[in-house]
């Protein structure tokens, strides 16, 4: 899944989405600025993408339900990203508001994907409010620091049945989500790593062909790690003797 | 007249209905989300719906985000 923040301009935007192969990419509301002509940002996703209304700005579940239903009033769909953030120097999201705004609008009909620090009782509340995922982030939004939460991250993929877990927020590069994809995470969303990239359509690429592969060795099941060395040629037959 | 338009005061015409409101100020055909008095007023019924003094107007679209 692809944000669609921070793009330095829209054609980069609409090339990162082809590239990437993405389904569903993420966008925001904001109240328009009546001075000024802004662009159509709709019109740069193109068609058959499902779009995910992000609640930022919200600092608190009504905030975030009243986003919600601001966006479904629009008619490009009801599918929600819950962010109820309220702090400014981490990002991170209040887990409890989250939970709060996913009971109210999972009963009304939204399809709610609620961003969380990776907890395992969040994420089983919200499984039981109704959401349709659980998106544990990486590390900060904006950081591309990798999978820093990892093995919390691992906590929810081993224990959270009937819901997809996606990592979202501080993925950085390929490599990282192909890290999280090869551990059994069901998707990631990216943004500031592919907006924010030299080549954002090659960035977007390489994280298409990065998680295919990472979810290709899933299903292939890896091999488990050794700390000691076991070896590859056989250990009879050797042409020199010992 | 005056109302609140996203947050800031702003003197209008008397007998302004929100269809009409809406298309001489909205700043790209992106859709645009009303919502007036904290009550969100569906397409349909912009253009039955009068602004009055004191009103609170947000119009809200969409913009790129993560």
């Amino acid at each position: 899944m692809l944000g669609t923040g921070k793009f330095r301009n829209k054609t980069e935007l609409t090339a990162s989405i082809k590239a990437s192969g993405t389904e569903i990419v993420t966008v925001a509301l904001r109240r328009i600025d009546i001075e000024r002509h802004e662009d159509n940002i709709l019109e740069y996703i193109p068609e058959g993408i499902t779009l995910l209304t992000n609640t930022s700005g919200a600092r608190n579940a009504r905030e975030a339900v009243r986003i919600a239903r601001l966006a479904r009033e629009s008619g490009c769909g009801n599918w929600v990203k819950i962010e109820v953030i309220n702090d400014s120097k981490y990002l991170l999201p209040d887990n409890a508001e989250t939970v709060k705004a996913t009971e109210i609008l999972a009963a009304e009909g939204f399809i709610v994907l609620p961003y969380i620090s990776p907890d395992l009782y969040t994420a089983r509340a919200l499984v039981e409010a109704g959401a349709a995922a659980v998106m544990p982030l990486g590390s900060l939004i904006g950081s591309n620091q990798g999978l820093k939460s990892k093995e919390f991250i691992r906590i929810l993929v081993d224990e959270i049945d009937g819901v997809p877990v996606i990592v979202d927020a501080g993925i950085g590069a390929p490599s990282q989500a192909a890290e999280a994809m090869e551990m059994g995470v069901d998707a990631v969303l990216a943004n500031t790593a592919v907006a924010t990239a030299g080549d954002p359509a090659g960035i977007a690429l390489a994280f298409s062909l990065a998680i295919r592969a990472g979810r290709l060795a899933y299903l292939s099941r890896l091999p488990a790690g050794h700390s000691q060395a076991a070896a590859s040629s056989p250990l009879t037959g050797f042409l020199f003797e010992p | 007249m005056e109302i609140l338009l996203n947050g800031k005061r702003r003197p209008i015409s008397g007998s302004l209905d929100l269809a009409a409101f809406i298309a001489r100020h909205r700043n790209s055909p992106a859709p645009v989300v009303a919502e007036l008095n904290g009550e969100i007023i569906q397409n349909e019924r912009w253009d039955r719906t009068v602004l009055k003094d004191g009103d609170a107007l947000e119009l809200i679209s969409f913009v790129g985000g993560g």
